[in-house]
């Protein structure tokens, strides 16, 4: 489309724009933006707003979407993040920052199912709680101004379904019936509503009070946003014919935005003998039931490999350790130590950064492991939650002691697609505790916290030498608190590597 | 229903009897048809047979009517499974682009299964019926037809009885055909109430206000508690049955009248421990006795199955009660002609047919088919309404 096509080095603004263009907090992103952009200004935006949205998603996982600190806590997150929050002043850039960040990250999220799925969550997400902020007067004006318009309930109807009405939703009152309007859509637009039965269901239609109405303007809006999507990947071709976007495109797609444990903070301070121990306590599912298969089989294909492996480097083994891990399980198999050295040797140092490319890799992030390369017959690899099917997902579970009502919690939350919250709530189970006081999306960062726990709350003693880490990893990234182009730039630079699998 | 009269061991040579001479093959063309109003619906439909030595094949699909009434007795499925309509022939599945062949639509369905209710039910279990908890059932039948209908709208309903231990219900209006999988499950989950497995004790909680949905399941429920559970099922018969009725009440109830010999006025007691408790109470959990009757009597449905739109489900008129109904068939007949068998050299098609509705019209699938057939007609009356209205917009005449 004519405005990817567009992008160019120099930025070019309209001034008296600023008045009209953005004169609303919310939008529908119906639109595109019909600027031209510099490309920095495009990666910046682009990550910032995926930050966003990993915000918000991660706020989801940790407090139920329904619950009260939901609300309370994203407002926390997202007043600090640089984007429009609760129609402040001034918001000119952050309104057209905006609405152009969400038109890129369709580009990079329109490809596959998983991504678009992943992208209208966070999306709607986003949206209902912005209107939700609004007042109900603005929320008319956003009605009237995207020219949305919904059935109402006749007044006479009104007062013949009152009291069934009063029964079905909540917090709705006679004179909030009276005053207020009732829209009426087809129960399949409100299907939030229906299942959790909070609506009054007559003949196959809805029946939904004025205050539930962002159920409707949501249900609208991913209908759109799912359309959009679908044209968007037909014309997704010509946009990655140009080079200058393609790589940050792909590379948005699979980003992880937050702490990448590419940093080995405690380097050598885990001996072999360990690991074992360490596999039970410490280790997340998945990390578990690869050392597992690894001890078992004396073997792991690829995939396996590469998502252990990585996970054993971010918990600090160094290069040695890991080649004599590696060999020393292989050889009890049907490996040599010579075919070892020629055929697997190569791809640990390569994991280490020492061959070929020679750039750090970094440890896969829960996001990555559920969401790329699926384990097929033969492989060990992925996320359990996500990947096994929930009978043998039970079992292994009874046979790590995990007890009955947990095992029933954790399907429950995988049954929901809350992957990242079941691993959590084995984390609670495991080690004992109410609340895992954290949110995890990580599996180095479960072993972190696993091992402060164990420890006390403190962090491993051995100290890190400064001077020795800038050396072995010339190439590693800092954590992206800045919403810095140079910054931007470079982790992209590193995003490139990330995802080179063999 | 005892299961005494059925003997699988006459499958092999009844079967292929049922499928020759039994099985309403038009009606069921007819049926799965659904007008013709959709190219290729017919075409497109996944079978899935379970043949003899329980060789499972899929992707089975027909073109017509003609080649499914030769292959059926070809294969003689010891159980057939209807699938969803993809978007290609579901037997050339595999020479088509891969991630191209979708499931597209399906009716929406559910699986009533006697089993999920061994815990509340004392004179069965497993796949055992009897007359006293088929009133489950019953009960779960006229909930949910009510609710399909009138609260979703929808008017073309089929209840079968799957053949063993429960029923099914098949939802075939083009609304219910056309609902994507997160449909399906919201419609399941709202008509959902009884919750938890065998970690929860109480599976039914309600709280106010009660949702209307809810009020109209209760009053069919009341109308059947009684006698199903305090007299037939004896729930507080035994001082284990009683334990487990007390295990959903909190726990200051436990003055439980045991002096009371009569199990009608002990649940009269109960309930009026509930109310006056009701009274007391400032908020929320006055429903105990509500909670309880929908726990021991409320429709336990698998929401997966009707979830996913390409999920198999077990066909109607797949291996009935097949040695009662093939013993029927065989039974001699004084009062038919027998030149209608004369005119069989002219088409062998028509002839076919004949004597098929001769057949079955002799057994008790009779009935049966009767209903199908007139649950075909009102189908086909809407889609004739529908196609009126649709030519009327466009000013066709």
């Amino acid at each position: 489309r004519q405005f990817y096509q567009r992008a160019r080095r120099r930025k070019k603004l309209i001034g008296n724009f600023q008045n009209d263009l953005y004169d609303q907090c919310l939008q529908f992103y119906g639109q595109p933006p019909l600027e031209n952009i510099s490309l920095t200004e495009f990666e910046t935006f682009a990550v910032e707003r995926l930050k966003l949205l990993k915000t918000v998603e991660n706020v989801g996982v940790s407090c139920g979407k329904s619950s009260e600190q939901y609300t309370k806590k994203l407002d926390a997150e997202i007043s600090s993040l640089n984007f429009p929050h609760r129609g402040g002043i001034s918001e000119y850039e952050k309104r057209r920052k905006d609405h152009i960040s969400h038109f890129i990250l369709r580009l990079a999220y329109c490809q596959t199912e998983d991504l678009r799925r992943w992208f209208i969550q966070q999306e709607m997400d986003l949206f209902r709680y912005r209107f939700n902020c609004l007042h109900s007067k603005h929320k008319t004006d956003f009605l009237h101004k995207n020219n949305l318009k919904y059935e109402t309930v006749s007044a006479e109807e009104k007062k013949n379904l009152k009291d069934k009405l009063i029964a079905s939703s909540y917090g709705l009152s006679g004179t909030k019936v009276e005053e207020h309007d009732v829209y009426k859509v087809p129960f399949q637009d409100a299907l939030d509503l229906v299942r959790t039965r909070k609506v009054y269901l007559l003949a196959g239609n809805a029946y939904i009070p004025h205050h539930e109405i962002v159920t409707i303007v949501l249900n609208d809006f991913r209908t759109r946003l799912s359309k959009a999507l679908a044209m968007t990947a037909r014309s997704l071709p010509a946009v990655q014919s140009d080079e200058r976007l393609q790589p940050l495109l792909s590379h948005l797609s699979h980003a992880y935005v937050g702490q990448d444990y590419s940093i080995q903070k405690n380097i050598g301070k885990i001996s072999l003998e360990q690991i074992d121990a360490l596999s039970g306590k410490s280790f997340p599912l998945c990390m578990r039931h690869l050392h597992k298969a690894l001890r078992e089989n004396h073997h792991l294909r690829h995939g396996g490999r590469m998502q252990y492996g990585l996970f054993l480097k971010g918990i600090g083994l160094t290069l040695e350790q890991a080649l004599q891990f590696w060999r020393s399980e292989f050889v009890k198999g049907k490996v040599d130590a010579d075919k070892f050295d020629k055929a697997y040797a190569y791809s640990v140092r390569h994991m280490f950064g020492k061959e070929g490319k020679r750039t750090d890799y970094t440890p896969y992030s829960c996001m990555k492991v559920i969401l790329s390369n699926p384990p097929s017959q033969g492989d060990y690899h992925g996320c359990p939650f996500r990947h096994s099917d929930p009978e043998l997902l039970k079992q292994k579970l009874q046979n790590y002691k995990v007890s009955p009502s947990g095992i029933n919690q954790i399907l429950e939350l995988v049954k929901g697609m809350h992957y990242q919250l079941a691993c959590q709530k084995y984390f609670e189970l495991t080690h004992n505790v109410e609340d895992a006081g954290f949110s995890l999306n990580h599996p180095n960062q479960y072993f972190t916290e696993s091992q402060k726990l164990l420890n006390g709350g403190r962090d491993i003693k051995k100290e890190v030498d400064m001077s020795q880490r800038s050396q072995e990893n010339p190439a590693s990234v800092t954590h992206p608190s800045q919403a810095n182009s140079k910054q931007a730039h470079e982790e992209m630079g590193d995003l490139d590597s990330f995802f080179q699998d063999e | 229903m005892s299961t005494s009269d059925y003997d699988p061991a006459c499958l092999p040579d009844l079967l292929p009897i049922y499928y020759r001479r039994l099985f309403p093959f038009s009606q069921y063309y007819r049926w799965l048809r659904y007008g013709g109003v959709s190219k290729n619906y017919f075409q497109n439909r996944e079978f899935s047979f379970t043949l003899k030595y329980d060789i499972y094949v899929r992707y089975q699909s027909f073109t017509t009517q003609n080649e499914l009434e030769k292959e059926m007795p070809k294969m003689v499925p010891y159980k057939i499974d209807i699938g969803a309509v993809y978007s290609h022939r579901p037997s050339q599945h595999n020479v088509v682009k891969s991630g191209t062949f979708q499931a597209l639509e399906k009716e929406l369905v559910f699986d009533i299964d006697m089993t999920d209710y061994d815990d509340v039910r004392r004179c069965c279990s497993a796949a055992d019926i009897c007359s006293k908890c088929w009133t489950l059932m019953t009960i779960a039948i006229r909930i949910l037809d009510r609710a399909l209908r009138e609260d979703f709208g929808f008017h073309h309903l089929l209840w079968v009885y799957s053949g063993r231990r429960g029923v099914h219900c098949w939802v075939c209006d083009d609304a219910a055909r056309k609902l994507s999988v997160a449909a399906r499950a919201a419609v399941a989950e709202y008509l959902s109430l009884v919750k938890g497995g065998e970690e929860t004790v109480r599976k039914v909680v309600l709280s106010d206000p009660i949702h209307p949905f809810i009020n109209h399941s209760l009053s069919v429920v009341e109308r059947y508690f009684q006698q199903y559970a305090i007299v037939d099922q004896d729930i507080l018969g035994s001082k284990e049955s009683v334990d487990k009725v007390l295990a959903l009440l909190p726990e200051d109830i436990l003055s439980f009248p045991v002096d009371e010999k009569d199990p009608m006025k002990q649940w009269d007691r109960l309930c009026d421990l509930v109310e006056r408790k009701k009274v007391k109470a400032k908020k929320g959990g006055q429903y105990f006795d509500k909670e309880i009757m929908l726990q021991y009597c409320y429709p336990r449905l698998d929401v997966n199955v009707s979830k996913g739109v390409n999920h198999l489900l077990k066909s109607p008129f797949s291996v009935p009660m097949i040695s009662l109904i093939c013993e029927e068939l065989e039974r001699p007949r004084a009062d038919e002609a027998e030149e209608d068998d004369m005119k069989d050299q002219e088409n062998e098609q028509e002839a076919g047919e004949r004597r098929r509705i001769r057949d079955y019209k002799r057994t008790s699938l009779a009935k049966y088919v009767k209903v199908f057939d007139r649950f075909l007609e009102a189908m086909a009356r809407s889609r004739k309404g529908e196609m009126l209205k649709k030519s009327d917009l466009q000013k066709d005449f």
